[in-house]
Parts: C-alpha cells; structure tokens; sequence
C-alpha cells in the first residue's frame, strides 16, 4: 500500500474528499483494481465497458503519461506517484 | 522587425514597468502593440487574459463569444459589471477594456465560432487563447489553431481545478493530451459543478503570461507541460505531454485534415450516417 495516487477534484466525491489515497504496486491495472475496491466506483471512471483506459481521462506516473509508457501494463513500485488528470472543458 | 512607430512619451510613461525590464525593453513593448490575439469567450478565463492583454498594451484583441452577461457571470467574469447584466459580452467586454487602455484595438465577434467560420477568424491573428466552456469549441479551436499554424494557450478549469499547457503546431495537440472528449454527461461543467472565482482569475492571467512570453519569444512557455492547479490544496505540478505520433490531427498519418462536426465528435448530435465519429478512430 505504497503508492501515492493524486485525486482530481472531480474525482474526490469516490475518495471521501481525500486528495491523495495509497494503493497498492504492480501494475496500472492492478492499481486500479485495488483502487476500485476502496473507493468503488473509481473504476468505471478510469476504464470503459471493455476495460481499455478512457481517452478523455489520462493516467501519469511521476509525471509520464502511461499511453506513453506501457498503458495498464505500465510496472509500479512502491515510492511512485500517480496522478489521475480528467480533462475539463470550463472557461 | 516593429511596425509601430516610437513610442510616445505618455506610452513610455504607461508601459515603463515593462520596458525597464531588460527582456522585454521597448522593442519587446513595441512587438506586443503590434501583436494581434484571438481569446475565445469572454468568461471566466477569457476576462483576465484579456483584461491583462489590454493593460499589457497588446494592439489587436479579438474577442470571440456570441452569450450575453447573466447574473451568475458575475461571481468570477472581471470584464462585466451589474451595469453590463443582459449586454452581449463581446460589448460589455468591450467597454470595459476601453476603459482600461484606449490603446487597445478590441474587436467584438459576437458569434459563435463554428467549423464554418473559424479559420477565417483565426486567420487574422498571430495567437489564440482558448478561454471556452465546452469540449466541442475546444476540439474545434485545437484543430483551427493547428491547421492555421498558430500558437494556442489553452487553459481549462472546473472547481477547485486548473489546467494549462501551451500548443505550438507540431508539437502536439489537445487531441494528443485527450484524443477523445467524454461522453455528454460524463464530466459537469462549471454550471453543474461549480467553479472557483478566485481561480479564473489565476489561471487566466497564468494564460496571459503564456501569450505574453510567446508573442516576445522569451522564457520557455509550457509547451510539452501541462500545468495543474490545485486551488484546494494550492499545489501547482507539471506534467509531460507529447505529440502523439499517431494523432489523427498532428500525428504522422493524419486523417483529420479540416474542420469536422464538433457536435458530432462529442456526442452532442447524432452523425448523418448513424456513425459515431468517436468510435471511429
């Protein structure tokens, strides 16, 4: 349970508000798995009805976009940071 | 080279805080009088890049935004007043502009931008600011800004969250950051979810900034960064963003080679054909 995970705005009402939660190494999918079982909901936020990646929310770890990386495959190890960055279109 | 004569001796006095510094001077002055800006919608972010442009002594500013000030506009929009509720934004943007700096060339395109319309509006202007409220104009300004070749400061914002970066053609797009918009619904805009006041008007100087340093060539605009705010826990990080080589705008084998249905590729409306544009790269 050692990887930082930074929540948008957005995203919080899933995380009771918090902005950064733990969740456990691997993999990206495995993180969003673990993700998903504490803060049910994430999941569906994260991935669509076929569990590929969502185009319009992107995924970085320590600050590499993960479709630059290896996407669900991406390996992460305790100490990363990950950041969930939904786009948002207010002006 | 400039085309703007020398400066006078009230616009030394004006713009001196400037031109004292040595990275910009008075040619720097004199480059961003002769610049010219589109900012698309007067709103929340549009006001203070715009409001700052004005004061920064930018000769053209195009404003581009076809509502009207309403009430709840007031609690974030700098450039309307109690007086302006029910003018066109572009006029009382206008006014308000005038106000601040008769130097300014403001002009008013009370429309909104379209497929149809938009290179010709851009066309006339060596940068874009995208200040807009819905996933469709922002497509739509990203392939615009792209296609004409210029550069676009793109900021966006909703609660308590702020993101900016800065596209220079070719070196990627909205489209590589996000290559499709949310479904409609998926994600509120500031109507339904709330937006901070105070923050518009970080994140809207913060794209002043940008046009600034992009039209004088100076310091390293967030090209290849995208800049997230957090006004919550007033954190500021940065991170990466890249051309997508496989970006049907930008990328090696483009596909998207003009402007399409922008309603369409959000979902907004259904295609002619009963395709969905989203599915369909």
């Amino acid at each position: 349970m050692s990887v930082t995970v930074r929540i948008p705005g957005p995203l919080r009402r899933f995380t009771n508000g918090m902005e950064k939660v733990q969740a456990q190494e691997g993999n990206l999918a495995k993180l969003i798995a673990d993700l998903d079982s504490q803060y049910p909901g994430m999941k569906e936020r994260l991935l669509d009805d076929q569990g590929a990646m969502r185009y319009f929310v992107n995924v970085y770890l320590n600050g590499e976009d993960v479709r630059f990386l290896q996407g669900l495959d991406t390996a992460i190890k305790t100490g990363d940071e990950v950041s969930i960055v939904p786009a948002v279109a207010g002006g | 080279m400039s085309t703007t004569p020398m400066l006078t001796p009230e616009q030394v006095k004006r713009y001196s805080r400037h031109i004292i510094m040595p990275q910009i001077g008075s040619r720097g002055q004199r480059k961003l009088m002769d610049s010219k800006v589109l900012i698309i919608g007067a709103g929340g972010l549009g006001g203070p890049v715009a409001l700052y442009l004005a004061l920064a002594g930018v000769g053209t500013l195009g404003i581009v935004d076809f509502d009207t000030v309403d009430l709840s506009n007031l609690q974030r929009q700098v450039l309307h007043n109690s007086e302006t509720v029910g003018w066109p934004k572009v006029k009382s943007a206008e006014a308000t502009l005038k106000r601040y700096n008769r130097d300014v060339k403001v002009v008013a395109h009370e429309f909104p931008i379209t497929s149809e319309n938009a290179m010709d509006l851009i066309k006339g202007y060596d940068i874009v600011v995208n200040g807009a409220d819905n996933f469709a104009t922002r497509y739509l300004v990203n392939d615009a800004a792209y296609l004409s070749g210029k550069p676009l400061v793109d900021g966006s914002i909703l609660i308590f969250d702020g993101q900016l970066t800065t596209y220079i053609p070719g070196k990627g797009c909205y489209r590589c950051l996000f290559p499709e918009p949310p479904p409609p619904g998926m994600v509120p805009n500031c109507a339904e979810a709330g937006v901070l006041g105070a923050l518009t008007g970080v994140m809207g100087s913060l794209q002043a900034t940008e046009v600034v340093k992009v039209i004088l060539g100076i310091g390293e605009p967030l090209v290849g960064r995208l800049l997230l705010v957090d006004a919550l826990a007033m954190e500021f990080r940065v991170v990466k963003t890249r051309r997508n080589p496989n970006c049907p705008l930008c990328g090696d084998h483009p596909t998207v080679k003009e402007l399409i249905d922008y309603e369409v590729f959000c979902g907004l409306v259904p295609a002619p054909n009963g395709e969905s544009m989203v599915a369909a790269h």
